[in-house]
């Protein structure tokens, strides 16, 4: 037995290759990427990104139909993307045990939506469990694999972004290794796997009859367990909540649920009856509360704990004040120190090829339609140049329905989608298509950064290696979107500012669809030597904040500028040597000729 | 009454900006806990964390930690790594609460494009609010050294004086976690660190 202290998503990744998992399947996503970045470590796995996350769902069930043991991860939104595998799926039912771990992102923290998935397991009714650290996401990977292979459906193994990044310790039993089932190879079932309408009637029958058999054994399972504790108040909790809870209230009864879909009635029932007040503490939407509602209890929750945000162990101790139960003071609020509200949004890096395109394209007085990825960062000040951002891929679509909405509208403006590499893999090659085959009038831009960056740095089919990186071929954009019939397709450098500038000119005079590329490597994760690094010349520079709105981290303000009349005063630009990538967009910006080159 | 730390919880909130080592501190100050017997735990969110945003970490550990997150008003220790963030995060601390801070100033740009000013004033609200702050100017000194990364070091240094946790451990885990060539120059700046109060 060992000590380890493991993320949830390290844990989650040591849990499927300990259990026997051989083919894993996913499409990066924040808080879950992890999981497989980690588990493709292991020897003798198979793992791979795929473009999406409703291919990966269905590698993953190709897998498991052989019998093999398969992981498929992704982030809440994500299993939007792969919903329709997912409750077909739950019709047809694999012979090998398929894990689906889903991470949600209550509060926000790198997402567009928070959105609970919980809903996901009640809606295709597959079995979900919910861990509330690392050690017990180790153990519910196996635990899940067995449900999945026992009742022959998925199991969802649900995480929120506390649990896949908090830290843990493990014990490790390297010792203990359980059976792991033969695979028997893909054995041909017409009436399982080809779901024609009258095989789907007669599989929709066992999907309900699966539920009632797990009805059962989320009576008996031992992650559904009651701590009991002085009477007067019980608590039913779930996934990291269990943990504010047990931090905040030390001497109530608790009902701690790991296995969340179907909920435990009959425990539940047991539970309320032997307390005198009864809470439910779970964070986003009221998914258990309202069950046991509709069992005809008397229940307290989302009166006291906010549908909005994550919860922490602050905002349940104001719950549990506000419901006259907590039995102690909250110390007096603290205000937050006078200077300590000051902005910091995350920014795009010094050198980041996004830069040179996002304030070229501000310029443009166009209507742009931006996408999610770094380039995201752009909507705040200073480049603020981007009008939309909704979800993968969606940019094209979205301005191609803008463009069929303005015909004959007084407003001329140009529109333009802006998205980056791997979203256009994920799901803008589908929308091109579309923008095409119906005449449209879209200029599409692709930041293709060699990489997908907002997750952290994962390949892509276009980078040319896979998640391990092995050599693989590099699918060119340029021609994927000739062979979809956009004949104007070329790429431009995004550091030569006037080249772009001009290159969105030409295509805004230019009447059809066109789809440019800017193809430079990001910075962040490719550290290449910088190239000639910048300085501000002194001599030259007269404070007129001109490179400042390129938004580069490594610009500021520095000493003020002498002043020679009563003029307002203004300050010398100053550039950090130490971050500066020598990108030059700031020498191509300044009129006074100030921004000049170090000669190393 | 007021909640009881009746487990001696410790409770240390380091925290900078994306790019400084907040998370690498933070990695090695837990390991160091669970290496000397204690269950330990923390958490971040490092969704942004490499784009120069607000980065946070939160270290605990006793026998029995149950949340991963630090209550408001109950950090025993706010180790910072850039002084305005220190004023951020300076309602964590409880009223005994020690203060290490950086003196580095990282101004983001968001301020010249008028979206706030930077709090020059941080540290006297620092010295109003807080007994005893622990002002270090840990980057020239880390330079001097001759590594600006050792600044991550100096600062462990200096709250391991304030933690009772053994040295013998600190120092375990900081050679398992640098490359071999730095293991010296950061043995060097923990102990640095170590006695500057
Ligand atoms: C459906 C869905 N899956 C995954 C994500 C997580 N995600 C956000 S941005 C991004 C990558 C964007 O990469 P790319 O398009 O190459 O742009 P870059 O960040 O490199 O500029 C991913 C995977 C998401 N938001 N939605
Ligand atoms: S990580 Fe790469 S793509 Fe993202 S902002 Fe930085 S340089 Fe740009
Ligand atoms: S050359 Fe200018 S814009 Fe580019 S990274 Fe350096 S300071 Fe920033």
């Amino acid at each position: 037995m060992k000590n380890q202290i493991l993320s949830g998503n390290e844990a989650v990744a040591l849990g499927a290759f300990q259990t026997g998992v051989k083919v894993a399947s996913a499409y990066p996503g924040t808080p879950s990427t992890e999981i497989l970045q980690n588990f493709a470590t292991y020897k003798d796995v198979y793992a791979e990104w795929a473009p999406n996350e409703k291919v990966a769902l269905e590698v993953a069930i190709g897998s498991a139909m052989t019998g093999v043991r398969t992981l498929f991860t992704t982030k809440h939104v994500g299993l939007n993307v792969a919903a329709d595998p997912l409750m077909t799926l739950a019709y047809t039912g694999i012979p090998g045990g398929l894990l689906i771990v889903c991470a949600d992102d209550p509060g926000m923290h790198s997402s567009q939506n928070e959105q609970d998935n919980r809903f996901y397991a009640k809606f295709a009714k597959i079995p979900m469990l919910e861990p509330s650290d690392s050690q017990e996401a180790m153990e519910m990977v196996e635990e899940g694999l067995l449900l999945s292979e026992k009742y022959d459906c998925p199991t969802m193994l649900r995480m929120t972004t506390r649990v896949c990044h908090s830290k843990s310790i493990v014990q490790i039993d390297a010792g203990n290794q359980a059976a792991i089932p033969v695979a028997e190879g893909f054995k041909r079932d017409l009436k399982k796997f080809v779901m024609i309408p009258a095989f789907a009637k007669l599989r929709h029958p066992l999907v309900l009859e699966r539920e009632a058999k797990l009805e059962d054994i989320t009576e008996t399972t031992a992650f559904n367990r009651i701590e009991w504790n002085d009477n007067k108040i019980g608590i039913i909790t779930s996934g990291i909540t269990y943990q504010y809870v047990s931090e905040i209230m030390p001497d109530a009864s608790i009902l701690k649920l790991g296995m969340t879909f179907p909920l435990p009635k009959k425990k539940i029932k047991e539970f309320a009856d032997k307390v005198d007040r009864l809470f439910v503490v779970e964070e986003l939407e009221p998914y258990i509360e309202d069950e046991i509602r509709i069992m005809g209890l008397a229940v307290e929750g989302k009166a006291f704990f906010p549908k909005l945000d994550e919860l922490s162990p602050d905002v349940v101790a104001d719950g549990f004040a506000e419901a006259g139960v907590l039995p102690y003071d909250l110390p007096p609020v603290q205000e937050i120190a006078p200077g300590g509200d000051m902005p910091r949004p995350p920014l795009l890096c010094a050198g980041c090829p996004h830069r040179g395109l996002l304030y070229s394209l501000n310029k443009m007085k166009a209507i742009v339609h931006g996408d999610i990825g770094c380039s995201t960062l752009s909507v705040l000040p200073p480049l603020q140049s981007i009008d939309s951002t909704l979800c993968m891929g969606a940019s094209i679509s979205m301005a191609h329905g803008t463009v069929k909405a303005m015909a004959g509208l007084e407003d001329k403006r140009p529109v333009f989608a802006a998205l980056g590499d791997s979203t256009f893999f994920h799901s803008g090659i589908t929308s091109l298509m579309d923008v095409i085959y119906n005449k449209g009038n879209v200029n599409v831009v692709i930041m293709d950064n060699r990489i997908t960056a907002m997750t952290g740095g994962q390949q892509n089919p276009g980078t040319g290696h896979t998640l391990q990186m092995e050599e693989t071929y590099a699918v060119d954009i340029i021609e994927i979107v000739r062979a979809l019939g956009c004949r104007r397709a070329r790429e431009i450098d995004p550091f030569d500012m006037e080249g772009t500038m001009a290159a969105l000119k030409e295509e805004i005079a230019h009447d059809g669809p066109s789809v440019l590329v800017t193809k430079r490597p990001c910075v962040q994760l490719f550290r290449q030597d910088p190239l000639a690094v910048r300085t501000v010349d002194t001599d030259a520079c007269i404070g007129c904040k001109r490179c400042l709105k390129l938004g580069c981290p490594s610009i500021s303000q520095g000493d003020i500028i002498p002043d020679e009349a009563n003029k307002k005063e203004r300050r010398y630009s100053n550039i950090d040597a130490a971050t500066c990538y020598g990108c030059a967009l700031c020498e191509q910006v300044c009129t006074s000729n100030a921004i000049v080159y170090v000669a190393q | 009454m007021t909640r009881e730390n009746t487990k001696k919880t410790v409770n240390v909130l380091v925290v900078g900006t994306g790019g400084q080592g907040v998370i690498t501190a933070s990695e090695i100050l837990s390991d160091v806990a669970m290496r000397s017997g204690f269950d330990a735990k923390k958490s971040e969110i490092h969704g942004m964390s490499q784009r120069g945003g607000v980065v946070t970490s939160h270290v605990r550990y006793s026998e029995n930690v149950a949340s991963p997150i630090i209550m408001e008003g109950e950090a025993d220790i706010l180790l910072s790594f850039e002084l305005s963030e220190t004023l951020r995060w300076l309602h964590f601390l409880r009223p005994s609460g020690r203060v290490i801070t950086s003196l580095q100033k990282i101004i983001p740009p968001a301020v010249y494009a008028g979206m706030g000013s930077y709090p020059e004033e941080a540290q006297t609200v620092i010295k109003q609010r807080i007994t005893d702050p622990i002002f270090v100017d840990a980057l020239p000194m880390a330079e001097e050294l001759g590594n600006p990364r050792l600044v991550n070091t100096i600062l462990l240094g200096i709250a391991s004086a304030m933690l009772d946790l053994p040295v013998d451990t600190w120092e375990a885990v900081i050679v398992e976690r640098v490359p071999p060539k730095f293991t010296e120059l950061n043995l060097v700046a923990f102990d640095r660190g170590r006695n500057i109060t």
